[in-house]
């Protein structure tokens, strides 16, 4: 009788590890020590793991994605390639374009964000790089080790990346407007000619810029989608850039204006860019929000195969 | 190689573990044997497996023997990893994508543009007051100043105005149909007197003033000659225009045409109806001439793709007291791309999945050296093949012609096929030249090579493929699409295309232009600042000196 009695009490020797690491309380604040240690265990134990409140688990893999993210070579100079890329474009653009008269029919406040077409290839690279990199290494055997819920894992480097890009793109969306703040007028675009200086305080402006923030952290979304199914970053970035780049080109060569207008509505680039435009709504051929709603859907539909593809696959 | 770069070579050589560097440290000191498969090397003996390897590590990879196994390597490379379909499927793509660009239905089934004697597409819409001259003869009219009037939209008063090149003066005309050869002499709005012939033959005449300006035109067999005065006195001789096969009996007269008219709008370039309208002296007629009266209509049943009526504005001819005033629309001048050509597709056009098809060999070009920084395999390569500058050319010979390859079989299905199903749905095409077809075919090849020869060297530079990629395609796609989709002004549109890499894109232009034809002669519609060659070699100046920032970087960095 007393050989089952000692077995249902473990010896203090065969104790689970320390508490500090196996069970924490929901809610607690986590020191960044512990990450490695919780890896770890979730590596080898990862029933444990699993045990874990999932918002927890999120949080937890959220914050080795951020680190990885924070410390791999050329992801700082990518965000800040991504914010000189757009500002310098557009502030290229602002000087390059000039209004002799009033009524010249130009949109200024899509002409000092003509910089977001360049900044989204900067965005591709760092989300093609940062997912498909792990292949390359290896480390993806790793990452789906230490966080084996791959939907967590896939999840958390989505959203670490995006909000990497939503930093960067809101600081080139700002640089680009202040950029053609200071230097459209001294293209023409002045208040005689019917342009008062870009503010953030004009609704329309606002939501382009706005919008185009959005824009930017969808490319990168899209990118993560194409990446984590090519899983080459360089097929990847191939993948996305002609998503983007080649609709447009498409658009010019089909002669029929019902076709040209069709798939300027369903390409992610015409149709998300539509947010950025200031003059002329009735002549665009989808409204700004619906256009960035369109761009939207291709990156959730490429998310979604991405992830269907990382959980039935091997890494 | 210079003796620096040998030497620098040799120490990495050194300092490199693994067989192959004790393989070459055994060819330098077992001395005789290999030294005698080198001579037999040298005189042109076929390597075989063994030998290879043996050879490949000492320095008789050095010349033509050497570099054709270099090539052979980088080819076994490229053939047995799975990359290499990528080549095909870049062709694939251009055909696929091309096709895409043909899919939309209903153009106007017209039988396509009338053609001009030289087989351009021309446009033959004028308005004409006739009679017939049979054999030789000539007529001279006094003809008085040109006026125009635009059609202004619903509901405006038409504007007044003469286009540039509308065109009032005689002319005598091959046959009815249109596209038939023909010789004029003209006052234009804004060119003063010209003689014209054959569509795209076009010589300036004498500044003449006043209302005593006269205009002749002799028909000797074949030959017309065009003369001008300004006093009916004095007679300028404008050139004689050679019309083979001109039939005896021939229509001329008097004629009127105007292109549209042209006008800035708040989104872009706008084009109305326009119609010029000129008083004609009594004609005066000198021998063969037919019948007695005057007759008139629309040459061409409409006015073309370049010019139009409006309900407003309509062609017609009054005659009173001998002097007939005559209005009209249209052109006598051959198409050109834009607006003015109406919808219609072009050679360009069908080629537009060389845009997909490049993204393609972008991606194989850079991933074939970025693998192997991934993969390690660029330190074995250059293990066995210490020259570096040579490895690189090795790869870049068999990348280069994988590329070519598929760009000359993408482009040379892509035209056909997409002239093909452009006639299926329809359209018109503009129709080129056998030369020029060739060199859109040809360039499209050299394009495709020169952009995977980039990407190559962006991948050395850079060592990894996303920012190669990307790279490549911010400066070859991107600036393409900002200068023509319209979002930058004609003027910075034209200047990317002269600077970035996107100029290489002017080898596939085919749409011609003519100084006597107002066109949109800008990027948006496929008009390249640059000649096509000219263009191409500013993309091959890039590729060179990214090979060359590469060969440097390649031969200084460690692996």
């Amino acid at each position: 009788m007393n050989r089952p009695s000692a077995r249902r009490v473990p010896p203090p020797s065969a104790a689970p590890p320390p508490a500090c690491t196996s069970t924490p309380l929901p809610g607690t604040p986590l020191p960044g020590t512990l990450l490695p240690d919780t890896l770890l265990l979730g590596a080898l134990r990862p029933p444990l793991a699993r045990a874990l409140p999932a918002t927890l688990t999120l949080a937890r893999a959220l914050h080795a994605e951020w680190t990885k993210l924070r410390t791999a070579g050329g992801t700082w100079t990518a965000l800040l390639a991504l914010v000189l890329a757009t500002a310098g474009l557009g502030a290229a653009a602002a000087a390059g374009v000039s209004c002799p008269a009033a009524g010249c029919g130009e949109d200024a406040t899509r002409l000092a964000l003509t910089g977001v077409t360049l900044g989204q290839a900067v965005a591709v690279v760092l989300a093609a790089a940062a997912v498909g990199g792990e292949y390359g290494t290896g480390m993806i055997r790793t990452t789906l080790a230490a966080v084996p819920g791959r939907g967590t894992a896939y999840t958390a480097k989505a959203a670490a990346l995006a909000g990497a890009v939503l930093l960067a793109s809101t600081a080139a969306v700002l640089g680009s407007l202040l950029a053609g703040r200071l230097i459209l007028p001294g293209s023409g675009f002045t208040p005689a000619h019917g342009y008062p200086p870009l503010s953030l305080g004009d609704g329309p402006t606002l939501r382009a810029a706005v919008g185009s923030v959005l824009y930017l952290a969808l490319v990168a979304l899209l990118t993560v989608g194409v990446a984590t199914a090519v899983r080459e970053p360089a097929a990847a970035a191939g993948v996305v850039l002609g998503l983007l780049y080649l609709f447009p080109l498409l658009t010019r060569v089909v002669a029929d204006p019902d076709w040209q207008r069709r798939l300027q509505q369903v390409a992610p680039m015409p149709a998300g860019l539509a947010v950025q435009a200031t003059t002329g709504l009735d002549r665009l051929p989808v409204p700004p929000w619906t256009g960035l709603a369109v761009l939207a859907g291709w990156s959730a539909g490429a998310l979604l195969l991405g992830a269907a593809l990382l959980r039935r696959r091997d890494a | 190689m210079t003796g620096d770069a040998a030497e620098r070579d040799a120490a990495k050589r050194d300092a490199l573990p693994g067989h192959a560097v004790t393989g070459a440290a055994v060819a330098g000191e077992a001395g005789t044997a290999r030294d005698r498969t080198r001579a037999g090397r040298a005189d042109g003996g076929e390597p075989n497996g063994t030998d290879a390897v043996t050879a490949q590590a000492g320095p008789a990879g050095r010349g033509r023997a050497g570099f054709r196994r270099l090539v052979r390597a980088e080819l076994t490379k490229f053939l047995t990893v799975r990359g290499w379909t990528l080549a095909p499927a870049a062709a694939l793509v251009t055909v696929l994508v091309g096709l895409l660009g043909t899919a939309a239905p209903g153009g106007a089934d017209d039988g396509g543009f009338p053609r001009g004697p030289g087989g351009q597409a021309v446009n033959d819409a004028f308005f004409f007051v006739h009679r017939t001259l049979d054999g030789d003869g000539s007529i001279t009219a006094q003809v008085g100043p040109l006026t125009g009037l635009t059609d202004p939209g619903p509901g405006g008063q038409a504007v007044p105005g003469v286009q540039p090149w509308a065109k009032a003066g005689i002319i005598v005309k091959a046959g009815p149909g249109r596209g038939s050869g023909y010789a004029a002499v003209m006052l234009t709005g804004a060119h003063g007197v010209r003689m014209q012939d054959d569509y795209t033959h076009d010589t300036a005449g004498p500044a003449l003033a006043g209302d005593a300006r006269r205009l002749r035109l002799v028909r000797t067999g074949e030959d017309i000659t065009g003369y001008a005065s300004g006093d009916g006195v004095h007679w300028t001789t404008l050139g004689t225009a050679h019309l083979p096969g001109l039939p005896r009996t021939v229509r001329a007269g008097l004629f009127v045409a105007s292109p549209q008219a042209a006008t800035d709008t708040g989104a872009g370039t706008g084009y109305a109806p326009a119609v010029a309208t000129a008083e004609f002296g009594r004609p005066e007629l000198v021998g063969g001439w037919q019948g007695n009266g005057w007759q008139g209509g629309q040459a061409g049943g409409d006015a073309g793709t370049s010019g139009s009526y409006s309900d407003t504005l309509r062609g017609g001819f009054t005659e009173s007291a001998g002097r007939i005033t005559v209005t009209g629309a249209g052109d006598i001048a051959p198409v050109v791309g834009g607006p003015p050509m109406g919808p219609a597709h072009t050679v360009e056009n069908f080629l537009v999945g060389s845009f997909a098809g490049l993204l393609v060999l972008v991606v194989l070009g850079a991933v074939s050296v970025t693998a192997e920084y991934r993969r390690g395999l660029i330190r074995t390569t250059l293990a066995a093949h210490p020259g570096r500058g040579r490895v690189l050319a090795a790869k870049a010979a068999v990348l280069g012609t994988a590329a070519a390859t598929a760009g000359l079989a993408g482009a040379a299905l892509a035209v056909p096929l997409g002239r093909w199903r452009s006639h299926a749905a329809h359209f018109r095409d503009l129709p080129v030249t056998t030369a020029t077809e060739l060199r859109a075919t040809a360039g499209t090849a050299l394009l495709f090579a020169l952009a995977a020869l980039l990407a190559l060297a962006a991948g050395v530079v850079l060592r990894r493929g996303a920012p190669a990629v990307t790279a490549v395609v911010a400066a070859l796609v991107l600036p393409y699409l900002l200068a023509t989709s319209g979002i930058l002004p004609a003027g910075p549109a034209q200047w990317l295309l002269r600077l970035t890499p996107a100029a290489g894109f002017a080898i596939q232009q085919t749409v011609p232009r003519y100084p006597q034809v107002d066109g949109a002669y800008t990027p948006e519609f496929g008009y390249f600042p640059l000649p096509p060659w000219a263009g191409l070699a500013v993309l091959a100046g890039y590729t060179l000196a990214a090979g060359v920032l590469a060969t440097v970087l390649l031969r200084r960095r460690d692996v």
